[in-house]
């Protein structure tokens, strides 16, 4: 008896952490599936395909190259390639070469946002492969090494230790 | 700020005279005759006087789908910006949304997964609330040289409204949060479905999922049918046209909290996830373009604001910061507000030099650029809140200080 008395104020207080207002319909799965395109940096939401940088040239060229460079260095958008060892210099090169801290994020922008005037176009392996490419040419890895879901988040990017946490204030005296 | 975009803002905002300075009273003749002339007839959607012509600064742009438009600062009044006039900051142009159809899904490390019609959403209990919100990019161009040419120029990437929408803990109380979320990730319905991460404590604390700004839906430009408010922090966070919130346990590093929107130091490293608008404050009137029309009385206006709460003083110098006046701050003053100040002052015709600081309710004084440079060196391009003085000539005509 007071087990089941125990029990049923168990389920009450279980119950009082439940929706208030009862508004919104549960979203399915299928739904989630659809929406939810985040790749996070360890891996996570990265889909099943696989590509090359030697697989990349071919849409690089024709996708990317009028806005990034034929080399990636950037003629009307931003610079893809360059830029190692100015981070601290007085021009500094933001690059995804010299600054970008993780390689899953190139898969999550390319896949979200590129090509511009046409965001999604690519598939997986087109965008492993693109990814594959901006990586080879900033000299991370090599023609051939394949990426995928599982050795994308493994690349170490040459600045993933290059960032700090917010420190202010650091300025504004306080008044007493 | 390259010199040749510093050159179109000079262009595009043009020289403004100061408003009542431009012709003596009366110049128009027919101060004598009554009004009889009848008017045009009710209309259903109000519109400016035909005499107003206060705009967005517009760059040229090659692809003006990325880019920003700013508040005209030295043309509006008090602490709201007009809807129309709020800062553009666009990543993949402006979607046009259907709220019939549109809708937010709120998932990740919660108990039910859910999704809202903007229906529902506006069913449930709401709050409204006045915040600025202000591009972390706004004065970037100070950081190199303080040459912003004009209070839009320099500081137009700040705007402040009246927010209305579902405080966004309750939305997460009703799908369930689990303890193991710490974040979430926050993605909008533009092409680049722009995202952002936000740490649990801020999403509980006092951020709004909107739908309405200053008494009407937001503007499309501003995220209609829905934008994520999250007051104090940079512009970038508050994500526009919302479609969904997925709550994670760690930030997902997204392009917009690495590669942009990340201050990099004088030593190579850089911060990553500085949320917070520290204060800052600009004099509007007068400001860099305009033109006083001769010695006399001239009250001296502008805004402050500070993403840490409340403005707690504003003060004003009017010889180059050699003396300090303090200025009076129109109440109520709003945490994550503009606050607007203003001093009368009389000019004595002789060059002078106008600045103002601000001062936090957490005792944060505005700092200056050399402070700011010490500190970070000059390549930060974001959160630069440095005082800016404006250089007023013999003849009237005012300058970037």
């Amino acid at each position: 008896m007071a087990k089941w008395l125990l029990g049923a104020l168990f389920l009450t207080a279980v119950s009082a952490q439940g929706p208030k207002y009862k508004l919104g319909r549960p979203a399915t799965p299928q739904q989630i599936q659809t929406t939810d395109q985040f790749v996070s940096p360890d891996g996570k939401g990265l889909p099943a395909g696989k590509g090359t940088a030697a697989a990349g040239r071919d849409i690089y060229s024709r996708r990317c190259a009028r806005c990034h460079g034929a080399q990636g260095q950037g003629d009307e958008e931003a610079p893809l390639v360059g830029g190692k060892g100015t981070l601290h210099s007085p021009k500094p090169l933001k690059t995804v070469g010299s600054y970008w801290p993780y390689a899953t994020t190139i898969y999550d922008y390319i896949h979200r946002a590129m090509p511009f005037d046409n965001p999604g176009l690519l598939d997986a392996n087109q965008t492993y492969s693109v990814v594959a490419l901006i990586l080879h040419m900033n000299g991370i890895i090599g023609e051939t090494d394949e990426m995928n879901a599982q050795t994308l988040p493994k690349v170490k990017m040459p600045n993933r230790d290059g960032f700090v946490r917010d420190t202010r204030p650091d300025t504004g005296k306080k008044r007493k | 700020m390259p010199n040749k975009r510093r050159r179109s803002f000079l262009q595009l905002s043009g020289i403004a005279a100061l408003a009542g300075c431009s012709s003596p009273p009366g110049a128009q003749g027919d101060e004598d005759k009554l009004p009889s002339a009848l008017g045009r007839p009710i209309s259903a959607y109000g519109e400016r006087s035909q005499h107003e012509t206060a705009k967005r600064v517009v760059p040229e742009l090659k692809r003006p789908q990325i880019g920003s438009t700013r508040t005209p600062l030295a043309a509006i009044e008090g602490i709201i910006t007009p809807s129309s006039l709020h800062f553009e900051r666009h990543h993949a142009g402006v979607p046009d949304l259907n709220p019939e159809t549109h809708t937010l899904l709120i998932h990740g490390l919660v108990e039910r997964p859910l999704v809202f019609s903007v229906a529902e959403l506006k069913r449930l209990p709401s709050a409204s609330h006045i915040y600025f919100v202000e591009c972390s990019g706004n004065s970037g161009g100070e950081w190199k040289a303080p040459g912003g040419p004009t209070a839009a120029a320099g500081f137009g990437l700040a705007s402040c409204s009246e927010w209305t929408g579902v405080p966004l803990q309750l939305l997460l109380e009703e799908a369930g949060l689990k303890k193991e979320g710490k974040w979430l990730v926050a993605e909008g319905a533009d092409a680049c479905k722009m995202s952002r991460s936000l740490p649990i404590e801020k999403a509980l604390d006092d951020c709004l999922v909107a739908y309405a700004q200053n008494g009407e839906a937001i503007r499309p430009e501003q995220g209609y049918p829905l934008r994520l408010v999250v007051p104090g922090y940079e512009g970038n966070v508050n994500v526009k046209w919302l479609r969904q919130i997925k709550v994670v346990d760690q930030p997902n590093q997204t392009k917009d909290e690495t590669s942009k929107y990340t201050d990099l130091l004088a030593d190579g490293s850089s911060r990553q996830f500085t949320f917070l608008m520290d204060a800052k404050s600009v004099i509007t009137t007068p400001s860099g373009g305009q033109k006083l029309s001769g010695p006399g009385f001239q009250e001296i206006r502008g805004l402050a604001w500070s993403g840490r709460g409340v403005i707690e003083r504003v003060e004003v110098s009017t010889d180059a910061g050699k003396t300090w006046q303090r200025a009076i701050l129109q109440e109520p003053r709003l945490p994550k507000a503009f606050t607007r100040f203003r001093l009368p002052w009389t000019w004595d015709g002789q060059p002078a030099e106008i600045v103002a600081r601000a001062t936090d309710g957490t005792g944060y004084v505005q700092p200056t650029r050399e402070e700011l440079v010490e500190a970070r060196g000059i390549n930060s391009a974001y959160h630069y809140n440095g005082l800016k003085s404006w250089k007023i000539a013999a003849d009237g005509s005012v300058k970037n200080g």
